[in-house]
């Protein structure tokens, strides 16, 4: 059964070109980057053309771009560099709907000796912003809020924030994790000063990622050992998956139209089909403000890891918030913070496109998707009671 | 994914006698919507007092439907004392085993059994037995020292994986230990007897918990502490380095150096910083 992919913000299938531009840099040109010879000294040369390929996605500097092993390193990296970089300071920003990288992260530093501000959202996901800028201090050493959120695809005004916060003079951080690639983004026109990304989110292998440091940006390596990375962060390159990178850089640049205009298509056929197909069902988050990919529907009254189990006999792939698909107890912390009922968390499922997705696929998800809810319904206590009160 | 057995897939895909019986003679319901899982049993006897039918409605993951359609398989034709002996682990068992983490959902099945027999005896529907530990899930004392008892846990893990006591906002931990502890019948930490120590055998504790336990924690944050006296249970402290101007340096006196004295030497200790 060939799978229909739409799980693409947990992990993304590597394109067949990065794979390509990869192959030799295994077994044939494996030289180490910073020998002396030319056979190490060439896989160099390739190292610096990927680095340039990344920072014209982002509009940077070559200088600027660090490769990391991926976006937990870079967000780790990027929020130890500024409290080291700033030790009287003890104070830290961030959001409540963060990914796990950043947000127990912040809750381990709460432990030992920060105070950490978490900000909170409303109901379409959308930040407090007054709350975060009441907060900012001479004591705050850093404010990280990501992009755009991997659960809802909410897009959160990280411009607008990172001009405030700079200011006061004040680090500001973000996850683009799941943001570049599919909305364009300028560092060259921006107050943000660091900046993560992760490689197998767009197209290029898992295990690598990269760390956009802003010129000037006070810092302190997170990883001590050579000099790689301009000194900023020790290791043996990982070339082959930093060239991947600079592929897949080059790709989502041209592919990005097609995300924003045919999957977005394909995003909203697939969302507009399954509401008005599946009764009590919702979009979790802003239907407006949102990533071109991404759909978190809520169907209420059901359980999230049966109706993936259920859309796994059909080949179907994609995510749930409910608490019994993640071992934890308690559903997704971003739609608890974001006051979606239970009767929905438990019941809410992500769907992430990319550009391997097909209409067809759209079609065969949208005729398999009431079905498998209501089959589920069947069997709930809760949807025989909310249908007798109705 | 979580590893089922082709048991509990098959169940779960293809669930046995999912329903209502509408003039059931016994039905129980238990767990709700927030807790992420719930199961409405009902159960009709046959004229020769056994269970002529069962049915349930499941709201939950795939084992807590699993769950539920083995132990509707299992009751049939069970008489009630015979169905009121089934245990989560018998459920379980019927299953081929359940991940851990799921074990809960097989207690919730022997929870519903007991209650729709319960219903069938007339006895009247029992409060929470016991004192509320979890807050998050509602848990009692009581089911977690149950729990602790038939199932042999030893652990908070534990503890979480088969009654979901402890798996929110996690403040009941140190309860649930005291109950494990108790179980198990090791001294439970906060019985410790503080008159057994000499003054000198208390400041000799003090100073080696501080350097080994407490020390090295301030450390990693640029911090440091230092022992100034003890009087009677007054423990006096200078703190140093990035502490002495944390803002929060009073709350890490309070909750992290008094906590761990109070842990590890003396329930009666208070820290006072000089």
């Amino acid at each position: 059964m060939k799978p229909i992919y739409m799980d693409n913000n947990a992990t993304t299938r590597v394109a067949p070109e990065v794979v390509e531009a990869m192959q030799p840099y295994f077994s044939e040109l494996y030289g180490n980057p910073s020998s002396m010879h030319g056979f190490g000294g060439n896989v160099g040369a390739k190292l610096k053309a990927a680095r340039e390929h990344v920072a014209t996605l982002l509009g940077a500097m070559p200088e600027e771009i660090m490769f990391t092993s991926g976006g937990t390193e870079s967000d780790s990296t990027a929020i130890h560099a500024a409290i080291r970089a700033h030790p009287e300071k003890k104070h830290i920003i961030t959001t409540r709907v963060e990914h796990p990288a950043v947000k127990n992260l912040g809750e381990h530093l709460a432990k030992n000796g920060y105070r950490v501000t978490f900000v909170p959202v409303d109901r379409q996901g959308h930040l407090d912003l007054d709350y975060l800028y009441k907060k900012l201090s001479d004591d705050t050493a850093i404010v990280s809020v990501m992009w755009a959120n991997n659960e809802t695809g909410t897009i959160f005004p990280v411009e607008e924030i990172a001009k405030a916060v700079r200011e006061r003079g004040i680090v500001f951080h973000s996850d683009a994790v799941q943001a570049v690639g599919k909305i364009p983004i300028d560092m060259a026109d921006s107050a943000i000063d660091m900046l993560s990304i992760s490689g197998h989110k767009l197209h290029a292998p898992k295990g690598i990622g990269v760390l956009y440091i802003r010129k000037g940006t006070k810092f302190a390596p997170f990883l001590m050992g050579g000099h790689q990375e301009g000194g900023r962060r020790a290791g043996t390159e990982n070339s082959a998956s930093i060239i991947g990178m600079g592929r897949a850089a080059q790709l989502v640049m041209e592919y990005m139209d097609d995300e924003n205009t045919r999957v977005r298509a394909l995003r909203d056929k697939l969302e507009t089909e399954l509401l008005k197909r599946v009764p009590n069902s919702m979009i979790n988050g802003d239907p407006k403000n949102r990533l071109p990919n991404t759909t978190s529907i809520a169907f209420e009254f059901v359980e999230g890891e049966g109706i993936l189990l259920l859309m796994d006999q059909y080949g179907i792939c994609a995510s749930s918030g409910s608490a019994c698909t993640s071992g934890s107890l308690e559903p997704s912390h971003v739609l608890r913070a974001m006051g979606v009922p239970f009767t929905a968390a438990h019941g809410s499922i992500r769907y992430s496109l990319s550009i391997y997705n097909t209409e067809e696929e759209i079609d065969f998800v949208i005729e398999k998707m009431p079905p498998i809810i209501e089959r589920l319904r069947q069997m709930s206590p809760f949807w025989q009671q909310a249908q007798k009160a109705s | 994914m979580w590893d089922y057995t082709e048991k509990t897939k098959d169940h779960f895909l293809n669930p046995r006698n999912v329903g209502f019986i509408d003039d059931f003679d016994g039905i129980g319901e238990v767990g709700s919507l927030s807790c992420g899982d719930a199961l409405k049993l009902t159960f009709k006897l046959g004229d020769d007092e056994r269970i002529a039918d069962a049915k349930f409605q499941t709201f939950g993951c795939a084992s807590a439907i699993a769950s539920s359609s083995a132990l509707t398989e299992m009751i049939k034709g069970m008489t009630l004392q015979e169905a009121g002996k089934v245990t989560n682990d018998d459920i379980a068992d019927y299953l081929g085993g359940l991940p851990k983490e799921k074990m809960h959902c097989s207690v919730m099945g022997r929870d519903a059994m007991e209650k729709a027999i319960a219903y069938y005896r007339g006895e009247a529907e029992k409060k929470i037995e016991g004192e509320i530990v979890c807050e998050c899930f509602g848990v009692s004392d009581v089911q977690i020292e149950r729990a602790v008892r038939e199932n042999g846990l030893t652990s908070i893990e534990d503890v979480t994986d088969y009654v979901k006591a402890g798996g929110g906002c996690g403040n009941c931990h140190d309860k649930i230990q005291f109950i494990i502890d108790t179980v198990l019948g090791n001294t439970p930490r906060a019985a410790k007897k503080p008159e057994a120590l000499t003054n000198i055998q208390k400041i000799k504790m003090i100073d080696a918990t501080l350097e080994r336990e407490i020390k090295p924690a301030l450390n990693q944050d640029g911090g440091d502490i230092e022992l100034v006296d003890v009087d009677g249970n007054r423990v006096m402290v200078k703190l140093r380095g990035t502490c002495a101007s944390c803002a929060k340096s009073q709350i890490t006196l309070k909750h992290y150096v008094e906590t761990k004295l109070k842990e590890l030497v003396s329930q009666e200790l208070f820290v006072e910083e000089v």
